[in-house]
């Protein structure tokens, strides 16, 4: 299925010196099966597939990795530190991630709190400076708080990526208004990433401005994630274009769309 | 010999090299990464480095996650 978006001018997403087409990227975990992770990420049209670091299983090994199912030739890696709830943890995991050959990019999570996810936003700062010394393009995944963003900026992360609710949670963009302002200040692209939970969610979170949105539960944990994956990536598309062709100002009170005049007596 | 290969204990050849133990378990070296008492090791560097008793070893890769 094609989409005409030959009327949107838009440029492409630059993060890291690296340019990408889309700006939907999605995760690989939580697929029924390798099967349908492979076709829902064709679907979504996403160049950039987040992935995990873990130990390998020593008795079944071939099996477990993502690598047998995915071309790195075709898509871009970015290595996750999930499951990390120390800067030192997450600095571990991220250095072991680039040891795999890929690229130096990283999806930087320093956790919290086991209930929410959400971040350890003092142990995120943390590691992203010391990485950010080695060399790697940090992308911070952070919660939607503007000063925090500001500070990873600062940092030098090559990307902030506000949450829009907690991950896995599908309860969708909570707080446009703070993650329209950090969009606003921070000169590094903003990524939306975790909380999303149908394509209205997608398209609205692309609407506020930001560069991109990145998710995983919403598109694996779909009845049809295959489905899920294409409306997803139409909503991604539809949100950035209504941004960049920008909204009618909000009225309190009705105008009609018809003339007033011209009506029988 | 004893070694910890992610958290499990293992018996492996005296005088063994990362590399042996890699080639032990059927691991291919161009799939893991390989942390060796807390250490990155890079690949070329895995047929040098010697095991020795009690060592922890970390063998990774990529699974899915988002």
């Amino acid at each position: 299925m094609t989409t005409a978006v030959e009327t949107v001018r838009d440029e492409p997403l630059t993060i890291g010196g690296r340019t990408f087409q889309s700006r939907l990227m999605v995760g690989t975990g939580k697929y029924p099966d390798m099967d349908t992770m492979v076709r829902a990420i064709e679907a979504s049209g996403a160049e950039v597939v987040t992935v995990a670091v873990r130990r390998v299983n020593l008795d079944r090994s071939k099996e477990s990795s993502v690598l047998h199912f995915l071309d790195p030739n075709k898509i871009f890696l970015l290595a996750n530190t999930a499951g990390c709830y120390t800067a030192g943890d997450a600095i571990r995991y991220a250095r072991l991630a680039r040891e795999a050959g890929f690229n130096d990019f990283v999806k930087l999570e320093v956790i919290g709190d086991e209930e929410t996810l959400l971040p350890d936003v003092a142990g995120l700062l943390e590691a992203a400076k010391v990485l950010v010394q080695e060399g790697f393009k940090v992308l911070a995944y952070t919660n939607e708080d503007l000063v925090t963003a500001l500070r990873l900026e600062d940092a030098g992360c090559a990307a902030v990526m506000p949450l829009a609710s907690p991950i896995g949670s599908g309860l969708g963009l909570l707080n446009p208004f703070s993650v329209r302002t950090i969009k606003r200040r921070l000169h590094v692209p903003v990524i939306v990433d975790a909380g999303v939970g149908t394509a209205s969610d997608a398209c609205m979170t692309m609407e506020q401005g930001v560069d991109g949105i990145l998710m995983n539960t919403a598109i694996a944990a779909a009845q049809d994630p295959v489905a899920m994956a294409q409306a997803m990536r139409l909503a991604t598309i539809a949100g950035r274009a209504a941004y960049l062709a920008g909204r009618m100002p909000r009225r309190e009170v009705a105008m009609p769309s018809s003339p007033t005049r011209g009506m029988l007596d | 010999m004893d070694v910890v290969i992610n958290g499990e204990r293992k018996r492996v050849t005296p005088g063994a090299s990362l590399l042996d133990v890699l080639s032990q378990l059927e691991l291919d070296p161009r799939a893991v990464v390989v942390e060796h008492n807390r250490r990155i090791v890079r690949r070329p560097a895995l047929r040098d480095v010697k095991v020795n008793e009690g060592d922890a070893i970390e063998l990774v890769h990529f699974v899915g996650g988002g």
